[in-house]
């Protein structure tokens, strides 16, 4: 009965394609991708809606206020209301604006959001799409998601979105460096680049209770921690949001889009946002595994989307309680902190895996990891630049 | 390969290396270079060189391609209007493409059989770097490493 529930999408797939047994082996293959993509999309797309709605709630409830409630019970349907603006709104292009380039930059950054999430392990044989060197095409459909935003910021042709799409490449480059090591150290100790092996290599439990996730190694932990920072950045989250600061330059590389074409961008910054956060599940949190061995009878698929939604949750309360970072403290923070500390993760791992992986290996990586650490507040002098400021008024 | 796949990639790759060549704005020529990049990509997945195509894919479109619209932004602009034909251009180019389709004619791997084993895995790439061309990488590594250094020292220079 487990195993049924565990495996239910898996065999419904299977009895759907079972209906195509006398066709030719190609249609197979197409109408089975077209069910992954249907599947995925159907997915992220609710995601998405319930994200957008249960965001202003925890926002909300965080600013002590009440949030969308008119529509529907509880505010559910808000949502839909909100999607029917966005489709019905005018649809404005500016005169001087690059026609194509102005119209091509959402679709493109939405096609890259989706794609990237299409590696990731959702529950036990519930890959969309298994490659061998799935982490390294997230990454390289990551990667081209500067090109979008700077499709957008030129083709509007106007300064303040060049000015976000400036530094919204400038940001992205530099945290693809952090992001992209603090991976390493995982694919290293795993030996594989594939999603699949890397779920499966945490799917061990001492005693039946402490799963072996990397998130409970001393590695794994600063790891996870760096690439989480990292990843906020990357979806050009508060307090990262520079690229978009609302304050400044009036909505970044997004500010000549309305009606659908800016739903698209914030459809596609939140697939980014549920990529990364399924990325972080899938190398850090232990995929689709139970935290505890006897609570394996809970479907794999409702333990990854928990562990989706918490991370998620986290993303909101982050930005619902810290305050916008310059663009120089984040830039400095990317190659004066990030980098040294994703150097320190990458030999810290390497220091657990020749010590034998066991208590010792923990103690060894934990201290590298101290003292990079320290040496860096040391030299960076964070005790003197970050100290509570005193403020002195005319009187 | 399928050879209607193979057929409309080719198109759509061209099309986007010829776009890349004549469009009169700098930076459509850029996003038209981009794409034949991927189109490249695609190329290397349909003959199972997965981890070459997500390469490409992750070092010309993600870096390459950037880097080129950069540097047209960070330059300052002659105003782009068609400057008519560059014959001189032209004809390197034909010299370049004639001498290259003479070399692959006439080199014997033409007439090798594409091999039918199983396709290279990500493993395989990784053992055979830190093995046999351990020193090229180490090379390529130093290379690049001056290099940024280099690019930091003209910025020094010209803060000062």
């Amino acid at each position: 009965m487990t195993e049924f529930l565990d495996q239910i999408f898996v065999l419904a797939k299977g009895r759907l394609l079972a209906q195509l047994a006398g066709a030719p082996p190609w249609l197979g293959q197409i109408v089975s991708s077209l069910l992954n993509i249907i599947a995925l999309l159907a997915v992220f797309l609710s995601l998405f809606a319930l994200m957008s709605l249960f965001e202003r709630k925890i926002l909300a409830r965080i600013q002590n206020r009440i949030g969308p409630n008119r529509v529907g019970p509880f505010g559910l349907l808000q949502p839909a209301a909100d999607g029917i603006k966005m489709l019905i709104k005018e649809d404005i292009v500016p005169l001087r604006a690059d026609k194509v380039v102005h119209f091509l930059a959402p679709i493109l950054m939405a096609a890259t959001a989706i794609l990237a999430l299409g590696i990731i392990p959702y529950g036990r044989n519930m890959t969309p799409f298994a490659i061998d060197g799935g982490i390294l095409f997230f990454f390289a459909i990551g990667s081209t998601t500067e090109l979008s935003v700077f499709m957008a910021g030129w083709g509007s042709n106007n300064k303040f979105s060049m000015l976000g799409a400036m530094r919204a490449i400038a940001q992205m480059i530099s945290y693809e460096l952090p992001l992209i090591l603090t991976v390493l150290p995982v694919v290293m100790v795993v030996g594989s680049l594939r999603p699949d092996a890397i779920v499966a290599a945490q799917g061990h439990y001492s005693l039946g209770v402490f799963p072996h996730w990397f998130v409970f190694t001393p590695w794994g932990a600063a790891a996870f921690a760096l690439f989480f920072v990292a990843g906020l950045v990357e979806s050009n989250r508060t307090p990262f949001d520079v690229p978009e600061g609302e304050s400044e330059i009036v909505a970044g590389h997004m500010t000549e889009y309305s009606g659908f074409k800016y739903a698209t961008f914030f459809l596609a910054e939140y697939f980014g946002m549920f990529a990364i956060s399924g990325l972080a599940v899938t190398l850090f949190l232990g995929g689709w595994h139970a935290p505890f061995r006897y609570l394996e009878v809970v479907p794999s698929y409702l333990w990854f989307f928990g562990k989706l939604g918490v991370l998620l949750f986290i993303f909101i309360w982050i930005r619902g309680t810290l305050p916008r970072t310059r663009v120089d403290q984040v830039m400095s923070f990317a190659w004066k902190f990030m980098l040294p500390m994703a150097f320190a993760c990458f030999v810290a791992a390497a220091l657990w895996h020749f010590a034998g992986r066991g208590w010792l290996g923990s103690l060894y990586s934990l201290g590298m990891v101290a003292v990079v650490y320290f040496a860096l507040n040391y030299f960076l002098e964070t005790g003197r630049r970050f100290a509570p400021r005193t403020y002195r008024y005319a009187e | 390969m399928n050879s209607l796949a193979f057929a409309v990639l080719a198109c759509l790759t061209l099309g986007a290396a010829l776009a890349a060549a004549v469009l009169p704005r700098l930076v459509h020529a850029a996003l038209a270079f981009a794409a034949a990049f991927v189109g490249v990509a695609v190329f290397y997945f349909s003959l199972g060189a997965e981890f070459v195509g997500l390469a490409q894919i992750f070092v010309y479109v993600g870096a390459v391609a950037v880097l080129i619209v950069f540097t047209i932004l960070l330059t300052r602009r002659a105003g782009e209007r068609a400057e008519g034909v560059n014959w001189s251009g032209a004809a390197i180019a034909v010299v370049v493409f004639g001498a290259l389709l003479w070399a692959i004619m006439r080199t014997p791997a033409m007439n090798i059989p594409a091999p039918a084993g199983p396709t290279l895995t990500v493993r395989q790439i990784g053992e055979a770097l830190m093995s046999d061309y351990v020193w090229p990488l180490q090379c390529v590594g130093l290379l690049l490493t001056s290099a940024l250094i280099g690019a930091l020292v003209l910025v020094l220079e010209e803060k000062r």
